[in-house]
């Protein structure tokens, strides 16, 4: 089987500082990594490769310096790695990520065999938006099966699939048909370590560099800034409320005395709390 | 990938600059749709809570608020839209189809796409469930509209185009989103984000009927079950009362024993910061913050956690914020109401026995009565 899927490469989001006084992110030295959402969609496709046979294919979006983090997942043993880049995706919001993307898998497809399964991550750290995936689902009308957690089975002959996906209150069970695009929930797997053999691959091999045009794209207007309905208008730091916390004395004081005291005070501004608080406590 | 993560005024003047020349096309598209997703029978409180912002911007722009209803034919659809009513929709649309029974992406996506382009709002509401975020997806896709996720504020412009506000750059800042040029103008936000709005009984008033036109046999996804999660198992976070959580501060990953030690003393659910998910501390759906649960709970107590916006925008809604933390510069002294500048992994055992203390005898007077 072929399996595609799609990584994007982002600032490591616990390294993220903001400039104090100009409100700006402070993109200088911020480390990147592999979106940790998409680890557990990789992890699922190489999972499947190894029962099924087949390949993985990786495909991201982004600066030429993405080109890093295909050869991460070259290193945890995906057989090959797309880079689509270009300046005339810049400033692409979700609908124009997912339309080139889409052009992109639709390439791949001609070039190097119609995929089975697309994969995505849930969703992204810095953009959190979980729309790209079923973008992608829509536009190469594949079944669309959103926040899967297991992957029961899938027949290569009756090309069919079933999954158990997250769903509001409980855990969905379905059956569909590939091909189709699964975005996959996190813990459901742990991304292996590749080998040794398997890292000196992935430095030797050659990462696949597509621009528009090589795509397939030949519509620019729905790509980047120009494709994107959306449009940032302000970027702002939050406005910090009126008055700070009212701090509660802790000098010299014995911890059960200044818990006391916290309790009063909870109860001073929410009279109503103790019903609340007795009724509930178990003891 | 989205929008706000990869272009800010600063650094693409060129988008921010971008004017609004509404197409000709997208010149009759007017008044507010809401969502409303049902639960297993249920309508989702998101929708409610939806349903009262709606109603804010409907009024803001003299239009009606119209409930959106996609189920199976019967009591649980006319149900739904009676509430709608109860919650401010001016009229509701429904949908019902047998294949609208359980939720699937096709046949939602078809009956909601379907109903915009024959009806269209300007605005379109969505909750950011996993339902809602599946179906907005794709309803925007084929659209080619724009969509923007996880709001924590929605309002109108003077010129009336939605200007929605979310946590951008991992949760360290806010962006204001537009849709310009584009209709309907889509957002999804999270439950618990808005406040819920007063239920008011009215009488079931003007509800437009739609067929679904697609029939079993076109839809390839089948439903084979569902399992509803086990109850006392799973976190209630989003709609409890009371609610503990631990952040970085308490240092190992044992001393998360204490915030639960506190939340079963007070019968609190517990919960944590996005780090400490991260680090396998805890599980993701007891994760507070932007990218978990949003809360609103009458009490929240933050132990070890620094207030990060990505966290402060998940807890604001809270009526009473008291934050543990050693460092008296911390941010979550900016928006907590009561602040202890002390040690959560000492602290956190004293209240906890404080709290027993004063709150055991009124639970033995319940348990006597």
């Amino acid at each position: 089987m072929h399996i595609v899927i799609c990584i994007k490469q982002v600032p490591d989001s616990a390294q993220i500082r903001v400039h104090p006084v100009t409100n700006t992110i402070m993109r200088q030295g911020v480390p990147t990594i592999i979106n940790p959402y998409d680890l557990f969609a990789l992890e699922e496709a190489l999972k499947l490769r190894d029962v099924h046979g087949g390949e993985v294919t990786v495909l991201t979006m982004g600066p030429p310096m993405a080109e890093d983090s295909l050869r991460k997942a070259l290193g945890y043993g995906a057989d090959r790695a797309v880079l689509l880049t270009d300046r005339y995706f810049a400033g692409s919001d979700t609908l124009a990520t997912s339309f080139a993307l889409s052009q992109a898998i639709a390439k791949i497809g001609e070039t190097f065999g119609r995929p089975d399964i697309v994969f995505t991550g849930k969703q992204t750290i810095d953009g959190d938006t979980a729309q790209v995936g079923p973008g992608i689902a829509k536009r190469l009308d594949l079944s669309q099966l959103t926040y899967v957690a297991k992957i029961a089975s899938i027949d290569l002959d009756t090309r069919e699939i079933e999954v158990a996906r997250r769903a509001e209150g409980g855990t969905q069970l379905l059956k569909s048909r590939l091909p189709c695009l699964i975005t996959m929930l996190e813990d459901t797997n742990e991304i292996r370590r590749g080998s040794l053999q398997q890292a000196l691959c992935a430095a030797r091999s050659q990462v696949v560099k597509w621009t528009a045009a090589d795509a397939g794209i030949d519509d620019l207007t729905r790509c980047g800034l120009r494709g994107s309905p959306t449009v940032v208008k302000r970027v702002f730091a939050p406005t910090a409320r009126a008055e700070s916390a009212a701090q509660i004395d802790t000098a010299e004081r014995g911890l059960q005395d200044i818990a006391d005291e916290l309790i009063a005070d909870i109860l001073t501004r929410r009279p109503a709390l103790e019903h609340e608080l007795a009724f509930n406590s178990g003891t | 990938m989205s929008t706000a993560s990869q272009t800010t005024p600063r650094i693409a003047p060129g988008r921010a600059g971008v004017k609004k020349e509404l197409p000709d096309r997208f010149k009759d598209y007017r008044h507010v749709w809401v969502f409303l997703e049902l639960e297993r029978g249920n309508v989702h409180p998101v929708s409610f809570e939806l349903l009262g912002e709606g109603r804010k911007l409907a009024d803001k722009l003299e239009v009606q608020l119209a409930g959106v209803v996609l189920g199976p034919p019967g009591e649980m659809v006319e149900d739904a839209a009676a509430e709608a009513f109860a919650y401010g929709a001016d009229l509701v649309y429904i949908v019902d189809a047998p294949p609208l029974a359980d939720y699937r992406n096709e046949p939602f996506a078809k009956a909601l796409t379907d109903l915009v382009n024959t009806h269209k709002p300007e605005i379109l509401l969505l909750g950011a469930t996993t339902l809602g975020r599946d179906l907005a997806g794709s309803v925007a896709t084929t659209l080619q509209t724009g969509l923007t996720a996880d709001c924590t504020e929605l309002d109108v412009d003077s010129d009336g185009s939605l200007a929605a506000t979310r946590p951008t750059f991992g949760g360290s800042l806010l962006c204001t989103i537009y849709t310009l040029n584009y209709r309907p103008q889509m957002a999804t936000v999270r439950p618990r984000v808005m406040p819920m709005p007063q239920r008011v009984d009215k009488p079931v008033g003007r509800v437009m009927r739609h067929k679904l036109s697609l029939v079993e046999d076109d839809i390839v996804t089948k439903v084979l079950g569902f399992l509803p999660d086990n109850q006392s198992a799973m976190a209630n976070l989003a709609y409890a009362d009371v609610v503990v959580a631990g952040g970085l501060g308490l240092g190992a990953a044992e001393n998360l024993q204490l915030v639960k030690n506190l939340a079963r003393a007070i019968g609190a659910e517990h919960g944590c910061s996005r780090p400490l998910v991260q680090k396998g501390w805890m599980p993701a759906n007891r994760q507070i913050g932007q990218t978990g649960k949003t809360i609103r709970p009458k009490l929240y107590i933050a132990a070890g956690i620094s207030g990060a916006i990505q966290h402060r925008v998940g807890v604001e809604g809270a009526d009473l914020i008291v934050a543990i933390n050693t460092d008296p510069n911390a941010p979550i002294f900016e928006f907590a109401h009561l602040g202890i500048v002390t040690d959560a992994i000492r602290f956190l055992p004293a209240l906890t026995e404080a709290f027993t203390r004063r709150l055991s005898p009124h639970s033995r007077d319940k348990l006597a009565s």
